[in-house]
């Protein structure tokens, strides 16, 4: 009933517009770069330091100067750039990307999002995350609907440290593609085994409808 | 004029105790592990330097390069964006112990307030952490309508980095996404000191192709085919070595 974590990035990948710059979060979000609809090219930003890298190189064949934000090994293109750590952020939050997609543990009907510590026990890690929230024409978030224990991730507030306010402008979730407008969740489209009712149970915050809920249907990948 | 250093010792023998040190490098592309084992070499051999101020963006890595300084006892501060890694045992057990301070700053805040130490702009104002527990205390000012936080700039008294290619000038090219830190650093830093794997002549490296004038350069030394830290990670590596 639910999409897998390679299904919601097969869903966030069909939006990445030809000629697209985008940034995709370390884990689950790389994958997007897999499921390019053919005939669009996206250009991939890695934070520290490369436009238009590759896929991953086989096993053995790692140059470890050349790996992503991930610290995983990466592989040239034609057109791969170079540049250092105060360019690569200029590209972030100067309004340059169109596309950013992180994962979460909380967003809210506010845009708000929680994705970088889940309090204060643990050693605290920011990393890109809360320069990659500005500056990306469009930010979204890749996450499963509900957390382990069943409980929504979204929500009216987010209840864990924020690392961005007001910044989340889509979330691809396991069960709902949903936009935020305007301090709202608005429904876009959800997969077709659950009713609005059941969903908007999964939901900590009310779903708002503007037009047609289309079926969120992927593929078996 | 000769930057050129004959050795790592060298190159390292004038950080001092409480000295505030950059040191390049994400992850492991562009650490300059050799520079770091020489300022391991030399505490073990005096007992100096040590209560150091570390700026790096993450917090080392098994037991070689950053982590086998932190290991040592070294440092007593770190300033970095992103204190985990695949093996961050050293720096974990050192700060719950409170034997290491962590200063955390987004990373895009780390690389601009390092590029403004070294291009004399004292602060600036940055979309980012805006509205979260790392904006806390800091200044807050509209512009066109967003809000913004100011960040102060950041300098230190050494910069240690591992670029490809160096000419006694001071001249420095990297190897693909080494780089990341590497200009920002050398530029911040009072005294900056380069590991290059091949050391050339002036000219040798085409103008239009150096990423680090010269003049941001202290210091430049030699060390062909540097190790990599994913690499000595890979095979189990420690600094220093475990006596068999």
């Amino acid at each position: 009933m639910r999409l897998t974590p390679t299904q919601m990035a097969w869903r966030a990948a069909q939006d990445i517009e030809d000629g697209a710059y985008v940034n995709l979060g370390i884990g689950q979000p790389e994958m997007v770069a897999r499921f390019q609809p053919p005939g669009r090219e996206a250009i991939f930003h890695t934070e520290n330091g490369i436009l238009g890298f590759g896929e991953a190189p086989p096993p053995g064949e790692e140059d470890w100067d050349l790996i992503n934000a991930g610290k995983k090994a990466v592989t040239l293109k034609p057109g791969t750039a170079f540049f250092h750590h105060a360019d690569s952020f200029a590209m972030v939050r100067g309004g340059h990307l169109d596309v950013a997609i992180l994962g979460a543990y909380e967003v809210a009907e506010t845009g708000d999002l929680a994705n970088w510590s889940t309090g204060p026990r643990g050693v605290p890690a920011v990393g890109g995350a809360m320069d990659l929230v500005h500056g990306a024409k469009r930010v979204a978030v890749m996450m499963d609907h509900v957390t382990k224990d069943g409980a929504p991730k979204l929500v009216r507030q987010c209840s864990l440290p924020l690392t961005g306010v007001g910044c989340v402008t889509r979330v691809y979730s396991s069960l709902a593609v949903i936009d935020i407008v305007a301090g709202r969740f608005v429904l876009r489209e959800k997969v077709p085994a659950l009713t609005l009712e059941a969903l908007q149970d999964l939901t900590g915050a009310r779903l708002h409808l503007d037009g047609a809920v289309g079926d969120l249907v992927a593929p078996d990948l | 004029m000769d930057k050129s250093l004959p050795d790592l010792a060298a190159a390292v023998a004038g950080i001092e105790d409480g000295m505030s040190v950059m040191i390049g490098g994400f992850g492991g592309s562009g650490g300059p592990i050799e520079l770091i084992h020489a300022l391991i070499d030399r505490y073990l051999a005096t007992g100096h330097p040590k209560n150091l101020t570390v700026i790096n963006n993450n917090a080392g890595n098994g037991h070689v390069g950053l982590a086998a300084l932190i290991e040592q006892g070294m440092v007593a501060t770190l300033i970095c964006s992103f204190p985990r890694s695949a093996d961050p045992v050293v720096f974990t057990e050192a700060y719950k112990a409170g034997r290491i301070a962590l200063d955390l700053v987004p990373q895009g805040t780390l690389a601009e307030r390092i590029r403004a130490g070294g291009a004399g702009i004292p602060a600036f104002y940055t979309p980012t952490s805006y509205g979260t527990a790392l904006a806390e205390g800091k200044p807050v000012e509209e512009f066109d309508g967003r809000p913004y936080v100011r960040e102060r700039w950041l300098k230190a008294d050494y910069a240690l980095v591992k670029a490809h290619r160096g000419d006694r000038l001071g001249n420095l090219t990297y190897r693909m996404a080494a780089r990341n830190f590497g200009p920002l650093m050398c530029a911040a830093a009072a005294v900056s000191i380069a590991q290059v794997s091949e050391l050339v002549e002036p000219g040798a490296i085409d103008p239009e192709a150096v990423v680090t004038p010269g003049i941001f350069v202290q210091g430049v030394v030699e060390v062909a085919n540097p190790a990599q830290e994913e690499a000595l990670n890979r095979a189990g590596a420690r600094y220093p070595e475990v006596p068999a």
